[in-house]
């Protein structure tokens, strides 16, 4: 039996959404932690570190973020636990937000003009005091637009958490458009919800880009 | 853990993953293709067009670009029938994706126009340079050589990409692995196994690219 597209249809897509912005935090809070230590990891004088951090980085950039996530849920299925799509998600985009911050707040530490490390050094500043002082204060300047702007990625990759079963906003859409085969309808309050979620996000990256070149212009 | 990882089943079926490493290799160019020739007519239209065509390739960048690539393609693969235009997986997938990396590509390409300053197409006019030759020597090769790392990193997100079709049963890479999947129940051995084909085909990506950038951009730059 075809249901009907009404108000009931539009709530359940709407609430699902909830689910996709729990999804994203979680990923980018622990994304931000993981790639904090990655991008410390990659500067590191330690070959050693900086080259796993470099192995890290290399398989999330060069692996679809799908094959990422069955990784990980059916990888620790092996271990003979069941696992919830949410937490299986969470992992797994945990980790590719790890890879991908790590990367780009890299460059950003690296774009900290080195006088600044030198002067710290000059000043008998240890390496916990001159990161936390002088160097990451500096880095996270540069940092806030492309962090927004893989902000938006994100939000966008968990969407793939639909093809392990997780009920976010894709999936939502999924179920409501077997019940009601109103693809249009469906999809497209979707899209026009993730849309709602993404745009302001990317005007704002876009709009510090913007305000940051023009500075570093000067 | 008492499990033994067994690729047997998945190695057993080779011929199978070869193919659809093949279809994902054929999506991945395709798209690109297509979408680099949509979009040098986009942003012809975007930055030469009348108004309205401005406004609604900028609208239809913005709406690309923020919203996941697989609802774009459910609403193409469920939307289309509806409307009475039937596509197998494959033609949906493909169709899918050029107009994902179409807008991307607009963006791309346009910043790299906009990088060339306007004194320098006139100063090719002042040389007595043809139309052509002033497109050819001082817009097109400096512009190519500002977007060519943004495209090439576009196309490896493509190829990667590409794995989300398997949604729609089209017979790419991940989906060949969704069937052994069903048929063996090997899942993490199948998905390590096609996620390490992934690795290998991006990471050759990644090495033929700079090769091709060091070849062909490495005359100097003036600075």
């Amino acid at each position: 039996m075809i249901r009907e597209f009404g108000p009931d249809e539009v709530v359940f897509i709407l609430m699902a959404a909830r689910w996709t912005l729990v999804l994203s935090a979680i990923a980018f809070a622990g994304g931000s932690v993981g790639g904090l230590l990655v991008a410390m990891a990659r500067i590191s004088p330690s070959r050693w570190l900086a080259g796993a951090a470099m192995v890290f980085i290399r398989f999330f950039q060069g692996t679809p973020p799908l094959m990422q996530l069955f990784l990980v849920f059916f990888g620790i299925t092996i271990f003979g636990v069941d696992v919830a799509p949410l937490t299986a998600a969470a992992i797994a985009l945990t980790l590719h937000a790890s890879a991908f911050l790590g990367e780009i707040w890299r460059g950003c530490i690296q774009a900290v003009p080195s006088g600044q490390t030198e002067a710290s050094w000059a000043l008998g500043l240890r390496y916990g005091m001159r990161m936390r002082h002088i160097v990451l204060p500096q880095a996270a300047r540069i940092a806030v637009a492309p962090t927004v702007g893989f902000a938006v990625q994100l939000i966008k990759v968990t969407s793939l958490a639909s093809i392990i079963g997780f009920v976010e906003l894709t999936r939502a859409g999924q179920i409501i458009n077997n019940a009601t085969y109103e693809p249009f309808m469906v999809f497209g309050l979707v899209a026009l919800v993730y849309f709602a979620i993404c745009w302001p996000l990317s005007l704002v990256a876009r709009r510090m880009e913007r305000r940051f070149a023009r500075i570093a212009a000067r | 853990m008492n499990y033994n990882l067994d690729f047997a089943p998945v190695f057993a079926r080779w011929p199978d993953l070869l193919s659809g490493a093949w279809v994902t290799l054929q999506l991945s160019f395709g798209a690109m293709a297509l979408g680099l020739i949509v979009a040098v007519l986009g942003v012809w239209g975007r930055t030469a067009g009348p108004t309205p065509v401005q406004w609604l390739i900028a609208a239809y960048v913005e709406i690309i670009r923020n919203t996941p690539f697989i609802v774009q393609i459910f609403f193409i693969f469920f939307g289309l029938p509806a409307l009475g235009i039937r596509f197998s997986p494959n033609v949906a997938a493909l169709v899918a994706l050029v107009i994902n990396v179409t807008a991307y590509a607009i963006e791309i390409l346009r910043a790299g126009i906009e990088a060339i300053p306007k004194g320098q197409t006139e100063a090719g006019t002042a040389l007595a340079m043809s139309r052509l030759q002033i497109f050819r020597h001082v817009v097109f090769m400096p512009a190519l050589r500002t977007v060519y790392p943004a495209l090439t990193s576009q196309f490896i997100f493509l190829f990667l990409s590409t794995s989300v079709v398997s949604v729609i049963s089209a017979n790419d890479l991940t989906a060949t692995g969704n069937d052994i999947n069903a048929q063996t129940f090997a899942s993490f051995e199948i998905y390590l196994v096609i996620t390490a084909i992934y690795l290998v085909m991006s990471l050759g990506f990644s090495a033929l690219f700079a090769t091709i950038h060091r070849v062909a951009f490495s005359y100097p730059l003036s600075r």
